[in-house]
This record gives structure tokens, C-alpha cells and sequence, in this order.
């Protein structure tokens, strides 16, 4: 256990050496991979934070039922029990005509064009959540309350949600192809960085294979060096990610700030940027493998 | 214990660099191979520790047949050996520690032991004071010290010398020798491969000589 970490920590020692050996090309290498992890990396932020500010917007799958000028109490009241005893309907509220123009006037721009009016021009409205997003059923439950007397007009507010879903899906889509093109790219990078250190290093491979080094303890600081290039490059899109928002942030503040809604944006999670970090060193250490396998055994003493 | 059995070495040129060696050095033995240039000292050297292997015949060491081992026993039977090499192969990006480090690092030896034993090589070959030194710094008697420092310091049962007082000067040659001779009487079985027969002359080991591939004596 004591000789294999002390085998374990010399390699790391040495990969680290080999690594501050070569600086210029470390920070290049190390800016490569990070610009193509920001790459896929940033577009899931960025569809994330869209998400997170669409469920700001509108909750879940819902429909406005207006109700015609002339609707009495009652005829409203036979409404609100049909929609209890709908099973595709989750909740529902009512809206009479009086409050929809207290909400009027509070909104800013509005008030004024209300107080020009005479009488309230508005309906009574029922807010209904459906108990699914699936269109199905939206559809269904929009064509059975379009059918009830008195109803002027059903409108389903979802509708851009969806869109906006499979939007967003699309976008899903396109990062995770972004992510494989890219991964091959940063294992293509760390093959290539570590051929050559093998190259250089071509003596020193041959005198410890003469004198009764294993390959898996020439291979060992290889391995390492690919790992650790990964890793750093995985925290440098990372930091690329946070230089972005911290750029953006104001302009998107303030942005939201006309819409009147308190929106941040926020970075990846604890959770997915770990994973991320593992995934870019994951990756490095796999170009370095292949790397290693097939450069490394080539090299015999002569 | 090596032992040689009607070996042959050809070379895909056709070249035979040993024909029909054979023969047998007894553990804690000190042996002289002796030859002209070309007459496959370094070849013989080289099967033993299978950096090459025989075309025919077996080379056994400590009971192994080396030309049967398998990739992954090779690292294992060189580090019986203490390899003195006759173009040295120092690495000349490291100090001269950390090239007498590097047996003990390979075999996965603790630190701190490891540095005593370091000392205690570099001490033998007289370099203690230059162990920070660069190999490059040093003067050829010197590196070749060095690297017997290297060959010595994981305590093999064999050592192995391919020319190593050859580009030296008499004076250095015989402490060389010197060296070798003492690591014999502590029970390391020597092999020395030379092709300067001044040496020989105090030295009253046994001698194998080499002629154009055919052991002759």
C-alpha cells in the first residue's frame, strides 16, 4: 500500500515537473481545452437560466376562460362546478370583472387608458391549471369549457411554453452534440501533447526500461500529466463560464428589471460542475492513454 | 548463475554476432570477456539482460531462461542486474542524485532509505561531494563512476560492465577495476566486458575471449 502510493505520488510529482517544464505550451494546451468545455458548458448554462426564467413567467400549463359581458352570478357559479368535477383540471380560480380592473390599474402604462374608459370593459375570467402539459390533453380540456354556455373565449396560455420547450430541447440537443465533437477534440489535444513529450523523453524511457522500471511505472506520469491537463482545463471553462456571467449580469439585471421581474443568473450547480471537472479529466486521462499505448510500447532499448 | 548453451545471434542482415556460445559463471564469480571491437562482447551482454534475445540456444540466469520470459517478467530480471553501460546513459536533465535515485524509485523504495542508500553508492564511487551536480559538469572518469553509482545502488546479485574504462585513462581504468573487484569480494557475481588487454594483466580472474563470435578461451 506504501509502495503503491509512493509510486502514485513520484508520478504526480513528476507530471506536475514536466508540466512547469514546458509553461507556454501548458497554458495554451490548458486555454484549448478550456474554450471547448466552455463551449458546451456555457450553452447549458445559458438554456438553464432560460428555463429557470420562463418558469418564471408562467406557471405551468394554464388556461384564461373570458366569460361573455352579460354572465350572471349563477351561470358563472355552474361554470366553477363543472371545472371542480373535471378531472383534467388541477386547480382553478376566478377572477371577477371588479379585481381584473383593480390589476389594471396597478400595471404601469395602463392605469391611464382605464380611467378613460366608462364602465369596465373587462369579463369575469376564470384561471384554470390542467393537471398535464401534454397537448392532448390541453386540447381536450380547451374544446369542453369552449362548449359551456356563456364562454366567450378560451385561450391557452401554454401554448408559447411549449414551444419554448421544444425550443429549449432542441437547444438540449445541439450542446450534447457539441459536447461529443468536443470531447473527441480535447482527447485529440492531450494524445498530441503527450506524443511529444514521449518523443523528448525517448531517453529517459529507454534507460528506466533498462533498468527494471515496468511499464506501468513509465506510463504512471504520463497518465497523470493527461489527467491534470484535463482537470485544469475543465476549471479554466469553468472560469470562462463565470467571467461570462459577471460580464452579463448587470445588462441581464437590468434588463429584467424592465420586465419587473427579479431574475439572477446563475451558474452551474455544485453537483453538475463536479461532474464536469471529472468528465474533463476523465477525458484527459483517456487521450493520454491512448496516447501511451501507442507511442510508449513502441519505444524498446537498443 | 549464468549460463550460456550453444548460443547463436544472427541478425536480420545476416550477420552472425555469436556462434555457438557457450558457458557458465558461477554465482559470486568475477568474469572477463574479452575480444576485439566487434567480436560481440556487448551482444553477449545484452542477451543476458534480455535486450536482445538468442536466434538459438538459452541464456539462463538465476534458473530463468531468459529468452522465454515474457514481457512483463523482463522488468523483474533486470533488476537483479547492475548495468554498467559503455555509452552510460546518464540523463543529463537530472542531477547526479536523482540518477542514482532512479533504480530505487523504479523498484518503489521509501524515500528516506532511498536517499541513504544514494549517498552511501555516490560515497563508494567517490562523487558524494557532487551530488547536486549537473552529469554534464562532470569529467568522463567521473560519469562513469556515476554510473556504476547507478548500477550498484539496489544492491544487485549481478553486475554487468559493458567497456567500462574504455575513453579512460589508465589511472581512472584501474580504480574502476578496483571498484569492481571490491563489489566481487563481498559475493556480487562480476561480468566485464573489455577489449584492453593491459587491464587483464593484474587481474587474475577468469577470462572468456571472444573472436569473431566464437568463444576461444
Amino acid at each position: 500500500m506504501n509502495t503503491w502510493f509512493s509510486y502514485h505520488w513520484q508520478a504526480m510529482v513528476l507530471a506536475f515537473k514536466r508540466l512547469a517544464l514546458i509553461p507556454f505550451s501548458t497554458l495554451l494546451t490548458l486555454g484549448v481545452i478550456g474554450i471547448a468545455f466552455s463551449l458546451p458548458a456555457g450553452i447549458y448554462v445559458f438554456l438553464e437560466n432560460v428555463e429557470t426564467l420562463s418558469g418564471q413567467f408562467s406557471s405551468g400549463p394554464q388556461l384564461s376562460l373570458f366569460l361573455k359581458l352579460n354572465t350572471t352570478q349563477s351561470e358563472a357559479g355552474k361554470i366553477e362546478s363543472f371545472l371542480k368535477e373535471n378531472p383534467h383540471v388541477a386547480s382553478f380560480r376566478f377572477i371577477p370583472k371588479a379585481s381584473a380592473l383593480e390589476q389594471f390599474k396597478e400595471s404601469p402604462g395602463l392605469a391611464g387608458v382605464m380611467d378613460g374608459l366608462e364602465g369596465n370593459p373587462l369579463p369575469d375570467a376564470f384561471v384554470v391549471t390542467a393537471r398535464d402539459v401534454s397537448a392532448e390533453t390541453l386540447k381536450t380540456l380547451s374544446r369542453a369549457l369552449a362548449e359551456l354556455h356563456q364562454v366567450e373565449h378560451v385561450q391557452l396560455d401554454s401554448a408559447w411554453m411549449q414551444r419554448l420547450a421544444a425550443l429549449l430541447k432542441l437547444g438540449r440537443l445541439a450542446a450534447w452534440m457539441l459536447s461529443v465533437l468536443l470531447s473527441l477534440l480535447v482527447i485529440a489535444v492531450v494524445f498530441n501533447t503527450i506524443r511529444l513529450q514521449i518523443l523528448t523523453m525517448r531517453d529517459e524511457i529507454e534507460v528506466a526500461k533498462l533498468i527494471g522500471a515496468t511499464n506501468g511505472f513509465i506510463r504512471r506520469p504520463f497518465l497523470y500529466f493527461g489527467t491534470i491537463q484535463g482537470l485544469v482545463g475543465g476549471i479554466v471553462a469553468w472560469l470562462i463560464i463565470s467571467l461570462g456571467i459577471h460580464l452579463t449580469g448587470e445588462p441581464v439585471k437590468h434588463l429584467m428589471q424592465l420586465y419587473e421581474t427579479d431574475f439572477r443568473l446563475y451558474h452551474l450547480s455544485m453537483g453538475d460542475s463536479l461532474i464536469m471537472f471529472l468528465f474533463s479529466a476523465g477525458l484527459g486521462w483517456l487521450g493520454a492513454w491512448l496516447s501511451v499505448v501507442s507511442h510508449l510500447m513502441k519505444i524498446e532499448p537498443r | 548463475m549464468i549460463s550460456f548453451s550453444e548460443v547463436f545471434k544472427r541478425y536480420p542482415n545476416g550477420f552472425e554476432a555469436l556462434r555457438n556460445v557457450s558457458f557458465t559463471v558461477e554465482t559470486g564469480e568475477m568474469a572477463l570477456i574479452n575480444g576485439h571491437s566487434g567480436a560481440g562482447k556487448t551482444t553477449l551482454l545484452r542477451l543476458i539482460a534480455a535486450i536482445e534475445r538468442s536466434t538459438t540456444g538459452s541464456v539462463i540466469v538465476n534458473g530463468q531462461d531468459v529468452g522465454r520470459l515474457n514481457g512483463a517478467a523482463i522488468p523483474f530480471l533486470r533488476r537483479n542486474f547492475g548495468l554498467v553501460f559503455q555509452d552510460q546513459k546518464l540523463l543529463f536533465d537530472r542531477s547526479v542524485f536523482e540518477n542514482v535515485l532512479l533504480p530505487l524509485q523504479i523498484s518503489g523504495f521509501e524515500s528516506k532509505a532511498a536517499a541513504r542508500r544514494v549517498r552511501a553508492a555516490l560515497d563508494k564511487v567517490g562523487l558524494l561531494s557532487k551530488e547536486k551536480a549537473r552529469p554534464i559538469t562532470l569529467s568522463g572518469g567521473e560519469q562513469q563512476r556515476l554510473c556504476i553509482a547507478r548500477a550498484i545502488v539496489s544492491r544487485p546479485s549481478i553486475l554487468i560492465a559493458d567497456e567500462p574504462t574504455s575513453n579512460l585513462d589508465m589511472e581512472y581504468a584501474r580504480d574502476i577495476m578496483a571498484i569492481f573487484k571490491s563489489f566481487h569480494q563481498v559475493g556480487v557475481t562480476v561480468l566485464i566486458s573489455t577489449h584492453d588487454v593491459e587491464l587483464l594483466g593484474d587481474l587474475p580472474q577468469r577470462i572468456l575471449t571472444l573472436s569473431h563470435g566464437e568463444l576461444t578461451g
